[in-house]
């Protein structure tokens, strides 16, 4: 366990600059720069508001609020997973010349995700003041389903990363997945449709949409924690993690054949 | 005797070659239903073992394919052995296809950075050493290039001057010497040169003969993965030379 903490020590410094170098040319060659972090995000909120708001007959006016809350933590979820899957083949010249700890580069591309996504949540701050939002004591909570996401991204994260070395079309599944945790997220219609139609046993087991709910609780509706969600979307993340972890470390050493 | 500096010990190392490479999960479920999945085992090293002391340098020979960089991965790290094992004491700096690991939308001087890190440097002690980097790779403005627009040459200079920026204890050389122009390959094999006189140990793959007799002290002789000699360069050199001919 020392021995690992020593080697992760020596080489932070790579995980900083892997983390840098994802954000900085993520838009270095866009004209707008890493203000498309905050555009894209609420673009997208005014499209999705439209469409299941005002055209479904919705005329809440902190809708938008609960969309783009969902839909924020559900596009990290997705994009972070989507280049941590490649990042063991993205970083493939690397791997095959120098030894470094073959870990910090899957958990380099969900550092740099993370960091992206805590920057478009300032475009959540912007809106929730623009529409009065009732914000409670209770906002400071969200930095825990947000650390139960990360988790659970990294664990995911980690398994893909091991099983696309080997099978390549993982990708095409892996986007047919994400699409079905989308669609069972509640990111655009609200979860109560769902309960009343019998089928709520999708969201139960859903823990992107747990995570989901519990962040919507302290930002939204401005109240304590659903439990059960709670607990579950921990306990999965963390056994996520663990599984995650255990591939990657059993199959590390064959990447370089596959690569 | 002095402490082994290099320690391969037995090392084996097989690979499953299937007929057909097989990378997705289409192919793979169709294969398996079929039964159609099978793999030809490859041996790339059959219980090597040697050792090096501290300033010895090793010249590996042998012909295409006989596992010479299997071998270097081998000892770099970056593959791990089926059996036996290879110990190293000492920072290990491999030079291999420079600047085959840069950044092509990064500029020189953050590839310096990221280069660095990779080789396991810190940040404060890249930038103390920023300077010097630079004035190595004679790269001048350029620096503030991003390295796509590089020629091969400006890649391989600035990979030389980041590897070697700190002293090794051991290098590892693989047929790197023919870097840039003339100037530049004479500026090389001075820094190379300076750190053989201070003993450092060096792993030396090139088919050179003359090249390797030139530099090294020892030499082992690889065959289809096995190690048929060892001893001093002139005698190994002598038979790699006759199995060429």
């Amino acid at each position: 366990m020392k021995k690992y903490f020593k080697n992760f020590m020596k080489y932070r410094h790579l995980l900083v600059e892997l983390v840098k170098k994802d954000v900085k040319l993520k838009y270095r060659r866009s004209y707008l720069g890493i203000l498309w972090t905050l555009l894209e995000p609420l673009l997208t909120m005014i499209v999705l508001s439209v469409v299941f708001g005002t055209l479904f007959g919705k005329d809440e006016p902190t809708w938008p609020v609960y969309i783009l809350t969902g839909r924020l933590l559900y596009s990290f979820f997705s994009n972070s997973t989507k280049a941590t899957m490649k990042s063991i083949r993205n970083h493939g010249a690397m791997i095959k010349k120098v030894y470094v700890p073959k870990y910090i580069y899957p958990l380099s591309s969900t550092c740099s995700s993370f960091v992206t996504f805590l920057i478009s949540l300032i475009v959540l701050v912007a809106v929730s003041i623009v529409l009065k939002v009732h914000v409670t004591y209770y906002v400071f909570l969200a930095i825990i389903p947000l650390a139960i996401l990360f988790v659970l991204t990294y664990g995911v994260g980690m398994i893909l990363a091991t099983m696309s070395v080997f099978f390549r079309d993982l990708e095409y599944l892996w986007s047919v997945g994400l699409m079905m945790i989308m669609y069972t997220s509640a990111i655009f219609y609200e979860s109560d449709r769902l309960i009343k139609s019998g089928y709520d046993w999708i969201l139960k087991y859903n823990p992107v949409y747990a995570i989901i709910l519990n962040f919507r609780n302290a930002v939204y509706y401005g109240q304590g924690f659903d439990t059960y969600s709670l607990v579950y979307s921990t306990g999965f993340s963390l056994v996520t993690l663990v599984i995650g972890l255990l591939l990657f470390y059993r199959k590390q050493d064959k990447f370089i054949l596959f690569i | 005797m002095a402490k082994a500096v290099v320690d391969v010990k037995d090392v084996t190392m097989r690979y499953n070659i299937s007929s057909q490479k097989v990378d997705n999960l289409k192919e793979y479920f169709i294969k398996f239903v079929k039964k159609e999945i099978m793999y030809n085992e490859y041996t790339a090293l059959d219980h090597v073992s040697f050792q090096l002391e501290k300033g010895d340098r090793l010249g590996i020979l042998g012909l295409n394919g006989a596992g010479k960089s299997t071998l270097l991965k081998v000892i770099a790290g970056v593959q791990k052995p089926t059996e036996g094992s290879v110990s190293v004491a000492g920072r290990i700096v491999p030079l291999l296809e420079l600047g085959a690991g840069f950044e092509k939308q990064y500029t020189g001087a953050e590839n310096i950075y990221l280069y660095g890190t990779v080789l396991g440097y810190s940040r404060e002690f890249i930038k103390e050493k920023y300077e010097e980097i630079i004035e190595f790779s004679e790269l001048g403005d350029f620096i503030n290039v991003p390295v796509k627009n590089y020629s091969s040459g400006m890649k391989s200079r600035l990979g030389f001057a980041i590897a070697t920026v700190v002293e090794p204890d051991i290098l590892i050389l693989d047929e790197v010497l023919a870097v840039g122009d003339a100037k530049f390959k004479k500026k090389c094999e001075a820094k190379i040169q300076g750190m053989f006189d201070r003993g450092i140990t060096v792993l030396f793959v090139s088919h050179s003969l003359q090249q390797v007799q030139r530099i090294c002290n020892k030499g082992i002789l690889l065959e289809k993965g096995r190690l048929i000699a060892s001893g001093m360069i002139d005698e190994v050199a002598a038979l790699y030379e006759e199995k060429t001919k």
